[in-house]
Protein backbone atom coordinates (compact mmCIF):
# COMPACT_ATOMS: atom_id res chain seq x y z
CA UNK A 1 0.00 0.00 0.00
CA UNK A 2 1.52 4.06 -1.24
CA UNK A 3 2.60 5.99 1.95
CA UNK A 4 0.48 9.22 1.73
CA UNK A 5 2.44 12.09 3.43
CA UNK A 6 0.61 15.65 3.69
CA UNK A 7 3.60 18.18 3.98
CA UNK A 8 2.47 21.56 5.02
CA UNK A 9 4.22 25.04 6.07
CA UNK A 10 2.08 26.61 8.90
CA UNK A 11 1.73 30.15 9.54
CA UNK A 12 3.70 33.14 7.96
CA UNK A 13 6.85 31.47 7.56
CA UNK A 14 8.24 32.18 3.75
CA UNK A 15 10.88 29.44 4.02
CA UNK A 16 9.25 26.69 1.59
CA UNK A 17 13.03 25.48 0.45
CA UNK A 18 13.09 22.80 2.91
CA UNK A 19 9.52 21.81 2.85
CA UNK A 20 9.68 21.13 -1.13
CA UNK A 21 12.81 19.01 -1.41
CA UNK A 22 11.64 16.58 1.54
CA UNK A 23 8.36 16.70 -0.56
CA UNK A 24 10.38 15.29 -3.74
CA UNK A 25 12.21 13.21 -2.08
CA UNK A 26 9.61 11.52 -0.70
CA UNK A 27 8.25 11.43 -3.89
CA UNK A 28 10.93 9.60 -5.27
CA UNK A 29 10.90 7.42 -2.47
CA UNK A 30 7.94 6.34 -3.60
CA UNK A 31 5.32 7.97 -1.24
CA UNK A 32 2.18 9.90 -2.36
CA UNK A 33 3.13 12.91 -1.00
CA UNK A 34 0.61 16.21 -0.45
CA UNK A 35 2.15 19.65 -0.58
CA UNK A 36 -0.93 22.48 0.72
CA UNK A 37 1.96 25.44 -0.05
CA UNK A 38 2.67 28.09 2.20
CA UNK A 39 0.61 29.90 4.73
CA UNK A 40 -1.40 27.27 6.52
CA UNK A 41 -3.36 27.74 9.78
CA UNK A 42 -3.13 24.78 11.80
CA UNK A 43 -6.99 24.17 11.57
CA UNK A 44 -6.61 23.96 7.63
CA UNK A 45 -3.51 21.73 8.20
CA UNK A 46 -5.72 19.39 10.39
CA UNK A 47 -8.21 19.53 7.61
CA UNK A 48 -6.21 18.71 4.60
CA UNK A 49 -4.80 15.66 6.81
CA UNK A 50 -8.70 14.48 7.66
CA UNK A 51 -9.76 14.64 4.01
CA UNK A 52 -6.53 13.05 2.26
CA UNK A 53 -6.20 10.28 5.01
CA UNK A 54 -2.61 10.83 5.12
CA UNK A 55 -0.43 8.33 7.24
CA UNK A 56 2.10 10.80 8.63
CA UNK A 57 1.91 14.33 8.77
CA UNK A 58 4.84 16.58 7.94
CA UNK A 59 5.13 20.16 9.55
CA UNK A 60 8.09 22.44 8.35
CA UNK A 61 8.97 25.61 10.33
CA UNK A 62 11.73 27.86 10.48
CA UNK A 63 9.93 30.87 11.66
CA UNK A 64 10.53 29.86 15.36
CA UNK A 65 6.96 29.31 16.24
CA UNK A 66 7.27 25.85 16.33
CA UNK A 67 6.40 25.62 19.95
CA UNK A 68 2.62 27.50 19.41
CA UNK A 69 2.21 25.72 15.82
CA UNK A 70 2.56 22.02 16.89
CA UNK A 71 0.71 22.33 20.24
CA UNK A 72 -2.31 23.85 18.07
CA UNK A 73 -2.32 21.04 15.95
CA UNK A 74 -1.91 18.73 18.23
CA UNK A 75 -5.04 19.87 19.97
CA UNK A 76 -6.31 20.06 16.64
CA UNK A 77 -5.63 16.33 15.98
CA UNK A 78 -7.17 15.40 18.32
CA UNK A 79 -10.08 17.04 18.75
CA UNK A 80 -11.13 16.05 15.13
CA UNK A 81 -10.76 11.85 15.81
CA UNK A 82 -8.43 11.66 13.21
CA UNK A 83 -6.64 9.36 16.16
CA UNK A 84 -2.81 8.72 16.17
CA UNK A 85 -1.22 9.94 13.27
CA UNK A 86 2.82 10.45 13.92
CA UNK A 87 3.78 13.96 13.67
CA UNK A 88 7.36 15.10 11.84
CA UNK A 89 8.34 18.35 12.21
CA UNK A 90 11.60 19.79 10.60
CA UNK A 91 13.16 23.05 10.48
CA UNK A 92 14.90 25.21 12.90
CA UNK A 93 14.12 24.18 16.37
CA UNK A 94 16.62 24.12 19.03
CA UNK A 95 17.71 21.00 20.90
CA UNK A 96 15.58 21.70 23.72
CA UNK A 97 12.54 22.56 21.95
CA UNK A 98 12.74 19.13 19.95
CA UNK A 99 12.79 17.42 23.33
CA UNK A 100 9.82 19.14 24.56
CA UNK A 101 8.07 18.78 21.09
CA UNK A 102 8.67 14.52 21.50
CA UNK A 103 7.08 15.08 25.12
CA UNK A 104 4.29 16.67 23.66
CA UNK A 105 3.58 14.28 21.14
CA UNK A 106 5.55 15.12 18.24
CA UNK A 107 6.64 11.43 16.72
CA UNK A 108 9.95 13.54 15.37
CA UNK A 109 12.03 16.62 14.88
CA UNK A 110 14.53 16.98 11.76
CA UNK A 111 16.98 19.60 11.80
CA UNK A 112 18.91 21.30 8.92
CA UNK A 113 21.47 19.18 7.18
CA UNK A 114 19.48 16.07 7.84
CA UNK A 115 19.60 13.51 4.80
CA UNK A 116 16.73 12.76 2.77
CA UNK A 117 17.31 9.20 2.86
CA UNK A 118 17.18 9.15 6.60
CA UNK A 119 14.28 11.41 6.59
CA UNK A 120 12.25 8.86 3.83
CA UNK A 121 13.50 5.99 5.79
CA UNK A 122 12.54 7.05 9.25
CA UNK A 123 8.61 7.75 7.79
CA UNK A 124 8.77 4.31 5.77
CA UNK A 125 9.83 2.28 8.80
CA UNK A 126 6.92 4.60 11.24
CA UNK A 127 3.98 3.88 9.14
CA UNK A 128 4.81 -0.36 8.55
CA UNK A 129 4.96 -0.80 11.98
CA UNK B 1 -14.27 22.90 17.01
CA UNK B 2 -17.13 24.42 14.39
CA UNK B 3 -14.74 23.70 11.37
CA UNK B 4 -14.85 19.99 12.01
CA UNK B 5 -18.49 19.24 12.15
CA UNK B 6 -19.44 19.58 8.88
CA UNK B 7 -22.98 18.17 7.48
CA UNK B 8 -21.27 15.12 6.05
CA UNK B 9 -19.49 12.95 8.15
CA UNK B 10 -15.80 14.09 6.30
CA UNK B 11 -13.70 11.38 8.57
CA UNK B 12 -15.63 8.55 7.36
CA UNK B 13 -16.19 9.07 3.79
CA UNK B 14 -11.98 10.02 4.07
CA UNK B 15 -10.94 6.65 5.31
CA UNK B 16 -13.51 4.51 3.30
CA UNK B 17 -11.82 6.46 0.10
CA UNK B 18 -8.86 5.11 1.33
CA UNK B 19 -10.17 1.32 1.17
CA UNK B 20 -11.42 2.11 -2.24
CA UNK B 21 -8.02 3.22 -3.41
CA UNK B 22 -6.61 0.24 -2.45
CA UNK B 23 -8.95 -2.80 -2.47
CA UNK B 24 -11.51 -2.49 -5.33
CA UNK B 25 -13.70 -5.56 -4.06
CA UNK B 26 -14.18 -4.35 -0.87
CA UNK B 27 -14.84 -0.69 -2.43
CA UNK B 28 -17.90 -2.72 -4.23
CA UNK B 29 -19.21 -4.16 -1.27
CA UNK B 30 -19.20 -0.41 0.86
CA UNK B 31 -20.79 0.96 -2.00
CA UNK B 32 -23.47 -1.48 -2.57
CA UNK B 33 -24.44 -0.68 1.01
CA UNK B 34 -25.34 2.67 0.59
CA UNK B 35 -28.44 3.53 -0.98
CA UNK B 36 -27.97 4.93 -4.40
CA UNK B 37 -28.59 9.24 -5.15
CA UNK B 38 -28.31 11.63 -8.03
CA UNK B 39 -25.23 13.10 -8.32
CA UNK B 40 -23.83 15.22 -11.19
CA UNK B 41 -19.79 14.92 -11.95
CA UNK B 42 -18.34 17.79 -13.84
CA UNK B 43 -15.06 17.13 -15.39
CA UNK B 44 -12.22 20.05 -15.18
CA UNK B 45 -9.42 19.14 -17.78
CA UNK B 46 -6.75 20.80 -19.73
CA UNK B 47 -3.14 21.25 -20.27
CA UNK B 48 -0.92 21.38 -17.35
CA UNK B 49 -1.14 24.65 -15.90
CA UNK B 50 -4.03 26.10 -17.51
CA UNK B 51 -5.45 27.10 -14.59
CA UNK B 52 -7.80 23.90 -13.75
CA UNK B 53 -7.43 24.11 -10.21
CA UNK B 54 -8.23 27.65 -9.72
CA UNK B 55 -10.80 27.32 -12.07
CA UNK B 56 -12.08 23.99 -9.97
CA UNK B 57 -11.64 26.10 -6.23
CA UNK B 58 -14.22 28.87 -7.34
CA UNK B 59 -16.90 26.65 -8.61
CA UNK B 60 -16.76 24.16 -6.12
CA UNK B 61 -17.44 27.55 -3.78
CA UNK B 62 -20.15 28.45 -6.03
CA UNK B 63 -21.77 25.00 -5.97
CA UNK B 64 -21.61 24.75 -2.00
CA UNK B 65 -23.82 27.72 -1.61
CA UNK B 66 -26.62 25.36 -2.80
CA UNK B 67 -25.40 21.80 -2.81
CA UNK B 68 -22.65 19.57 -1.26
CA UNK B 69 -20.10 19.82 -2.75
CA UNK B 70 -16.41 17.30 -3.05
CA UNK B 71 -13.69 17.91 -5.11
CA UNK B 72 -11.18 15.06 -6.46
CA UNK B 73 -7.71 16.70 -7.91
CA UNK B 74 -5.49 14.24 -9.88
CA UNK B 75 -2.30 14.53 -10.59
CA UNK B 76 0.83 11.72 -11.87
CA UNK B 77 2.49 9.28 -10.59
CA UNK B 78 6.01 8.72 -11.31
CA UNK B 79 6.14 5.87 -13.77
CA UNK B 80 9.51 5.31 -12.11
CA UNK B 81 9.25 4.88 -8.62
CA UNK B 82 5.66 5.24 -7.99
CA UNK B 83 5.22 8.33 -5.97
CA UNK B 84 3.75 11.23 -6.55
CA UNK B 85 3.53 15.19 -5.54
CA UNK B 86 0.23 15.75 -5.37
CA UNK B 87 0.08 19.99 -5.37
CA UNK B 88 -3.78 21.22 -5.98
CA UNK B 89 -4.31 22.09 -3.10
CA UNK B 90 -2.16 24.83 -3.28
CA UNK B 91 -4.71 26.30 -5.79
CA UNK B 92 -7.68 25.60 -3.87
CA UNK B 93 -7.57 27.84 -1.23
CA UNK B 94 -11.16 29.13 -1.09
CA UNK B 95 -12.74 25.16 -1.17
CA UNK B 96 -9.53 24.09 1.40
CA UNK B 97 -10.80 26.90 3.76
CA UNK B 98 -14.66 25.67 2.97
CA UNK B 99 -15.60 23.37 6.25
CA UNK B 100 -18.46 21.94 3.78
CA UNK B 101 -16.14 21.18 0.74
CA UNK B 102 -14.81 17.58 0.39
CA UNK B 103 -11.42 18.16 -1.31
CA UNK B 104 -9.17 14.86 -2.05
CA UNK B 105 -6.36 14.71 -4.21
CA UNK B 106 -5.41 11.30 -6.12
CA UNK B 107 -2.62 9.96 -7.67
CA UNK B 108 -2.86 8.32 -11.27
CA UNK B 109 -1.25 5.56 -9.90
CA UNK B 110 -0.55 4.15 -13.51
CA UNK B 111 -3.27 4.96 -14.86
CA UNK B 112 -3.11 6.37 -18.90
CA UNK B 113 -6.50 8.25 -19.55
CA UNK B 114 -5.77 11.26 -17.78
CA UNK B 115 -8.21 9.60 -14.03
CA UNK B 116 -6.46 7.14 -11.21
CA UNK B 117 -7.82 3.60 -11.37
CA UNK B 118 -10.52 3.39 -8.90
CA UNK B 119 -12.26 7.03 -9.90
CA UNK B 120 -15.39 5.48 -10.62
CA UNK B 121 -15.75 4.29 -7.34
CA UNK B 122 -14.61 6.76 -5.69
CA UNK B 123 -17.03 9.17 -7.43
CA UNK B 124 -19.81 6.94 -6.79
CA UNK B 125 -19.00 6.83 -2.58
CA UNK B 126 -18.85 10.42 -2.58
CA UNK B 127 -22.58 10.68 -4.46
CA UNK B 128 -24.09 7.86 -1.72
CA UNK B 129 -22.09 9.91 0.63
CA UNK B 130 -24.87 13.01 -0.26
CA UNK B 131 -21.99 14.83 -1.89
CA UNK B 132 -24.23 16.21 -4.77
CA UNK B 133 -21.90 18.39 -6.90
CA UNK B 134 -18.64 16.52 -8.10
CA UNK B 135 -15.98 18.06 -9.59
CA UNK B 136 -13.06 16.32 -11.17
CA UNK B 137 -9.86 17.74 -12.17
CA UNK B 138 -8.17 15.40 -14.33
CA UNK B 139 -4.02 15.30 -14.64
CA UNK B 140 -2.65 18.27 -17.03
CA UNK B 141 -4.33 16.73 -20.27
CA UNK B 142 -2.48 16.26 -23.78
CA UNK B 143 -4.37 14.57 -26.19
CA UNK B 144 -5.06 11.03 -25.10
CA UNK B 145 -6.25 11.86 -21.62
CA UNK B 146 -9.80 11.64 -22.53
CA UNK B 147 -11.11 9.32 -19.76
CA UNK B 148 -12.84 11.82 -18.47
CA UNK B 149 -15.64 12.07 -20.94
CA UNK B 150 -16.54 8.77 -19.79
CA UNK B 151 -16.95 9.68 -15.96
CA UNK B 152 -18.39 13.00 -16.21
CA UNK B 153 -21.65 14.50 -16.80
CA UNK B 154 -20.11 17.75 -18.33
CA UNK B 155 -16.73 18.46 -19.11
CA UNK B 156 -14.52 21.75 -19.11
CA UNK B 157 -11.95 21.93 -21.39
CA UNK B 158 -10.07 24.69 -19.88
CA UNK B 159 -7.38 26.39 -22.36
CA UNK B 160 -5.05 29.43 -21.71
CA UNK B 161 -2.20 31.51 -23.59
CA UNK B 162 0.89 31.01 -24.37
CA UNK B 163 0.78 27.11 -23.40
CA UNK B 164 0.41 25.64 -26.98
CA UNK B 165 -2.71 25.56 -26.52
CA UNK B 166 -3.70 26.74 -29.51
CA UNK B 167 -3.26 24.96 -33.09
CA UNK B 168 -1.85 21.96 -31.74
CA UNK B 169 -4.42 21.33 -29.24
CA UNK B 170 -7.27 22.18 -31.44
CA UNK B 171 -6.22 19.62 -33.84
CA UNK B 172 -5.93 16.86 -30.88
CA UNK B 173 -8.62 14.39 -29.42
CA UNK B 174 -8.85 16.72 -26.58
CA UNK B 175 -11.06 19.14 -28.32
CA UNK B 176 -13.91 16.82 -29.32
CA UNK B 177 -14.58 16.16 -25.43
CA UNK B 178 -15.19 19.68 -23.66
CA UNK B 179 -18.86 20.39 -23.49
CA UNK B 180 -17.63 23.81 -22.46
CA UNK B 181 -14.69 25.79 -23.53
CA UNK B 182 -13.16 28.27 -21.11
CA UNK B 183 -10.20 30.34 -22.01
CA UNK B 184 -8.44 31.24 -18.86
CA UNK B 185 -5.93 33.83 -18.05
CA UNK B 186 -8.57 36.73 -19.52
CA UNK B 187 -5.73 39.11 -18.22
CA UNK B 188 -2.88 38.08 -20.05
CA UNK B 189 -1.73 38.72 -23.34
CA UNK B 190 -2.55 36.40 -26.19
CA UNK B 191 -6.10 35.57 -24.45
CA UNK B 192 -8.03 37.68 -26.79
CA UNK B 193 -6.86 35.45 -29.73
CA UNK B 194 -7.27 32.50 -27.80
CA UNK B 195 -10.82 33.41 -27.29
CA UNK B 196 -11.06 34.30 -31.18
CA UNK B 197 -9.48 31.14 -32.66
CA UNK B 198 -11.58 28.65 -30.28
CA UNK B 199 -14.48 30.42 -31.19
CA UNK B 200 -13.83 29.79 -34.76
CA UNK B 201 -12.63 26.53 -34.60
CA UNK B 202 -15.44 25.27 -32.94
CA UNK B 203 -17.68 26.74 -35.63
CA UNK B 204 -15.72 25.14 -38.22
CA UNK B 205 -16.45 21.74 -36.75
CA UNK B 206 -20.29 22.43 -36.81
CA UNK B 207 -20.15 22.53 -32.60
CA UNK B 208 -22.36 25.39 -30.86
CA UNK B 209 -20.97 24.77 -27.78
CA UNK B 210 -19.86 28.06 -25.06
CA UNK B 211 -16.95 29.15 -25.21
CA UNK B 212 -16.02 31.74 -21.83
CA UNK B 213 -13.33 33.67 -20.71
CA UNK B 214 -12.47 33.64 -17.45
CA UNK B 215 -9.57 34.82 -15.39
CA UNK B 216 -9.64 32.72 -11.84
CA UNK B 217 -7.23 34.53 -10.02
CA UNK B 218 -9.40 37.77 -9.97
CA UNK B 219 -12.90 35.70 -10.42
CA UNK B 220 -13.98 37.32 -13.47
CA UNK B 221 -16.32 35.12 -15.93
CA UNK B 222 -16.80 32.75 -13.26
CA UNK B 223 -20.30 33.35 -12.42
CA UNK B 224 -20.78 33.21 -16.23
CA UNK B 225 -19.27 29.44 -16.54
CA UNK B 226 -21.10 28.47 -13.51
CA UNK B 227 -24.60 29.53 -15.13
CA UNK B 228 -23.89 28.13 -18.02
CA UNK B 229 -22.92 24.71 -16.27
CA UNK B 230 -26.08 24.49 -14.70
CA UNK B 231 -27.60 25.15 -17.98
CA UNK B 232 -25.88 22.31 -19.84
CA UNK B 233 -26.97 19.88 -17.16
CA UNK B 234 -30.96 21.13 -16.75
CA UNK B 235 -30.87 20.32 -20.53
CA UNK B 236 -29.17 17.15 -20.18
CA UNK B 237 -31.92 16.04 -17.54
CA UNK B 238 -34.68 17.30 -19.87
CA UNK B 239 -33.17 15.51 -23.36
CA UNK B 240 -32.32 12.49 -21.29
CA UNK B 241 -28.48 12.54 -21.95
CA UNK B 242 -27.96 12.78 -18.54
CA UNK B 243 -29.20 9.07 -17.85
CA UNK B 244 -27.33 8.30 -21.18
CA UNK B 245 -24.59 9.67 -19.38
CA UNK B 246 -25.34 7.51 -16.09
CA UNK B 247 -25.90 4.42 -17.45
CA UNK B 248 -22.41 4.61 -19.35
CA UNK B 249 -20.70 5.53 -16.56
CA UNK B 250 -21.94 2.45 -14.55
CA UNK B 251 -21.09 0.14 -17.22
CA UNK B 252 -17.54 1.48 -17.03
CA UNK B 253 -17.32 1.62 -13.59
CA UNK B 254 -18.02 -2.47 -13.84
CA UNK B 255 -15.42 -3.17 -16.12
CA UNK B 256 -13.36 -1.35 -15.26
CA UNK B 257 -13.73 -2.30 -11.15
CA UNK B 258 -13.47 -5.96 -13.21
CA UNK B 259 -10.15 -4.94 -14.63
CA UNK B 260 -8.73 -3.69 -11.32
CA UNK B 261 -10.14 -6.86 -9.21
CA UNK B 262 -7.71 -8.79 -11.91
CA UNK B 263 -5.15 -6.77 -11.64
CA UNK B 264 -5.12 -6.79 -7.65
CA UNK B 265 -5.95 -10.41 -7.66
CA UNK B 266 -4.57 -12.37 -9.96
CA UNK B 267 -2.56 -9.79 -12.26
CA UNK B 268 -0.05 -12.97 -13.60
CA UNK B 269 -2.97 -13.63 -15.47
CA UNK B 270 -2.28 -11.83 -18.96
CA UNK B 271 -4.29 -12.97 -20.63
CA UNK B 272 -7.59 -12.13 -18.81
CA UNK B 273 -6.34 -8.59 -18.35
CA UNK B 274 -5.82 -8.04 -21.76
CA UNK B 275 -9.60 -9.63 -22.15
CA UNK B 276 -10.84 -6.78 -19.50
CA UNK B 277 -8.26 -4.09 -20.94
CA UNK B 278 -9.75 -4.51 -24.33
CA UNK B 279 -13.31 -4.62 -23.37
CA UNK B 280 -12.79 -1.38 -21.65
CA UNK B 281 -11.18 0.34 -24.71
CA UNK B 282 -14.21 -0.91 -26.41
CA UNK B 283 -17.32 -0.74 -25.10
CA UNK B 284 -19.67 1.57 -25.73
CA UNK B 285 -17.20 3.44 -28.03
CA UNK B 286 -20.14 3.67 -29.89
CA UNK B 287 -19.65 6.52 -33.04
CA UNK B 288 -21.29 9.71 -32.20
C1 LIG C 1 17.44 30.38 2.37
C2 LIG C 1 17.01 31.20 3.57
C3 LIG C 1 16.11 32.23 3.35
C4 LIG C 1 15.47 32.48 1.99
C5 LIG C 1 14.27 31.53 1.83
C6 LIG C 1 14.02 31.04 0.42
C7 LIG C 1 12.92 30.00 0.39
N1 LIG C 1 11.97 30.18 -0.50
O1 LIG C 1 12.92 29.02 1.15
C8 LIG C 1 15.04 33.97 2.15
C9 LIG C 1 16.18 34.86 1.67
C10 LIG C 1 13.77 34.38 1.42
C11 LIG C 1 14.95 34.09 3.66
C12 LIG C 1 14.22 35.07 4.30
C13 LIG C 1 14.16 35.23 5.67
N2 LIG C 1 14.86 34.53 6.60
CO1 LIG C 1 15.89 32.98 6.18
N3 LIG C 1 17.12 31.62 5.92
C14 LIG C 1 17.52 30.93 4.87
C15 LIG C 1 18.64 29.94 5.27
C16 LIG C 1 19.98 30.57 4.91
C17 LIG C 1 18.59 28.56 4.65
C18 LIG C 1 17.22 27.87 4.70
C19 LIG C 1 17.15 26.77 3.68
O2 LIG C 1 16.52 26.90 2.63
N4 LIG C 1 17.82 25.65 3.95
C20 LIG C 1 17.87 24.50 3.06
C21 LIG C 1 16.77 23.51 3.45
C22 LIG C 1 16.83 22.27 2.56
O3 LIG C 1 16.96 23.13 4.78
P1 LIG C 1 15.82 23.13 5.87
O4 LIG C 1 14.70 24.01 5.51
O5 LIG C 1 16.42 23.28 7.20
O6 LIG C 1 15.28 21.63 5.74
C23 LIG C 1 15.98 20.51 6.22
C24 LIG C 1 15.55 20.11 7.63
O7 LIG C 1 15.24 21.20 8.43
C25 LIG C 1 14.43 19.17 7.44
N5 LIG C 1 13.07 19.65 7.17
C26 LIG C 1 12.61 20.85 6.82
N6 LIG C 1 11.29 20.84 6.63
C27 LIG C 1 10.84 19.60 6.86
C28 LIG C 1 9.58 19.03 6.83
C29 LIG C 1 9.41 17.69 7.12
C30 LIG C 1 8.08 17.09 7.04
C31 LIG C 1 10.55 16.91 7.49
C32 LIG C 1 10.39 15.51 7.80
C33 LIG C 1 11.82 17.48 7.53
C34 LIG C 1 11.97 18.82 7.22
O8 LIG C 1 14.86 18.46 6.30
C35 LIG C 1 15.52 19.33 5.38
C36 LIG C 1 16.62 18.57 4.72
O9 LIG C 1 17.65 18.32 5.61
C37 LIG C 1 18.41 29.85 6.82
C38 LIG C 1 19.65 29.54 7.64
C39 LIG C 1 19.88 28.07 7.78
N7 LIG C 1 21.12 27.71 7.71
O10 LIG C 1 18.97 27.27 7.93
C40 LIG C 1 17.85 31.22 7.14
C41 LIG C 1 16.89 31.40 8.34
C42 LIG C 1 15.92 30.22 8.36
N8 LIG C 1 16.20 32.63 8.02
C43 LIG C 1 15.98 33.35 9.06
C44 LIG C 1 15.31 34.61 9.03
C45 LIG C 1 15.24 35.36 10.34
C46 LIG C 1 14.75 35.11 7.84
C47 LIG C 1 13.97 36.44 7.67
C48 LIG C 1 12.96 36.68 8.79
C49 LIG C 1 14.78 37.67 7.51
C50 LIG C 1 16.22 37.52 7.57
N9 LIG C 1 16.78 37.99 8.66
O11 LIG C 1 16.80 37.05 6.62
C51 LIG C 1 13.30 36.26 6.30
C52 LIG C 1 11.87 35.79 6.49
C53 LIG C 1 11.22 35.22 5.25
C54 LIG C 1 9.80 34.78 5.47
N10 LIG C 1 8.85 35.32 4.73
O12 LIG C 1 9.53 33.95 6.29
C55 LIG C 1 16.51 32.70 10.33
C56 LIG C 1 15.40 32.11 11.20
C57 LIG C 1 15.65 32.36 12.68
C58 LIG C 1 14.79 31.55 13.61
N11 LIG C 1 13.87 30.76 13.20
O13 LIG C 1 14.99 31.66 14.78
C59 LIG C 1 17.53 31.70 9.76
C60 LIG C 1 17.71 30.45 10.64
C61 LIG C 1 18.87 32.43 9.60
C62 LIG C 1 19.48 32.82 10.94
N12 LIG C 1 20.43 32.06 11.42
O14 LIG C 1 19.13 33.83 11.51
N13 LIG C 1 15.65 33.14 4.29
N1 LIG D 1 -2.53 35.44 -14.87
C1 LIG D 1 -3.31 34.42 -14.51
N2 LIG D 1 -2.76 33.35 -13.91
C2 LIG D 1 -3.58 32.33 -13.56
C3 LIG D 1 -4.98 32.36 -13.80
N3 LIG D 1 -5.52 31.20 -13.34
C4 LIG D 1 -4.48 30.48 -12.84
N4 LIG D 1 -3.32 31.16 -12.97
C5 LIG D 1 -1.96 30.72 -12.54
O1 LIG D 1 -1.57 29.64 -13.35
C6 LIG D 1 -0.81 28.70 -12.61
C7 LIG D 1 -1.42 27.32 -12.70
O2 LIG D 1 -2.69 27.34 -12.08
P1 LIG D 1 -3.41 26.01 -11.59
O3 LIG D 1 -4.77 26.35 -11.17
O4 LIG D 1 -2.53 25.31 -10.63
O5 LIG D 1 -3.42 25.21 -12.96
P2 LIG D 1 -3.73 23.67 -13.22
O6 LIG D 1 -4.28 23.57 -14.58
O7 LIG D 1 -4.56 23.13 -12.12
O8 LIG D 1 -2.28 23.04 -13.15
P3 LIG D 1 -1.88 21.48 -13.04
O9 LIG D 1 -2.81 20.83 -12.07
O10 LIG D 1 -0.48 21.53 -12.56
O11 LIG D 1 -2.00 20.92 -14.42
C8 LIG D 1 -0.76 29.23 -11.19
O12 LIG D 1 0.43 29.93 -11.00
C9 LIG D 1 -1.95 30.17 -11.13
O13 LIG D 1 -1.76 31.19 -10.19
C10 LIG D 1 -5.53 33.53 -14.43
O14 LIG D 1 -6.74 33.66 -14.67
N5 LIG D 1 -4.65 34.52 -14.76
MG1 LIG E 1 -4.15 21.52 -10.77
Amino acid sequence: MKIKVLVAKPGLDGHDRGAKVVAMALRDAGMEVIYTGLRQSPESIVKAALQEDVDVVGLSILSGAHMKICSKVLQLMKDSGIGNKPIFVGGIIPAEDAEELRRAGIFEVFGPGTSLKSIAEKIEETVKK
Amino acid sequence: MRFMEPKIDQLRVSKVLSIIENDTEEARRIIDELPQRDYFVIGVTGSPGAGKSSLTDRLACMSADEKSTAVVAIDPSSPFTGGAFLGDRIRMRRATDDPEIFVRSMASRGNVGGLSPSIYNTVELLGRSGYERIYVETVGAGQSETDIVNLADIVILVLAPGLGDDVQTMKAGIMEIGDIFVVNKSDLPGSDQLFSRTRAILELSGKQLPVVRTNSIKGNGIEELHKKIGAILEDHVDSGRLSEKRRKRNLYNNLNSAYQIIKEHYAENAKLEELIKYLLENIGRESK
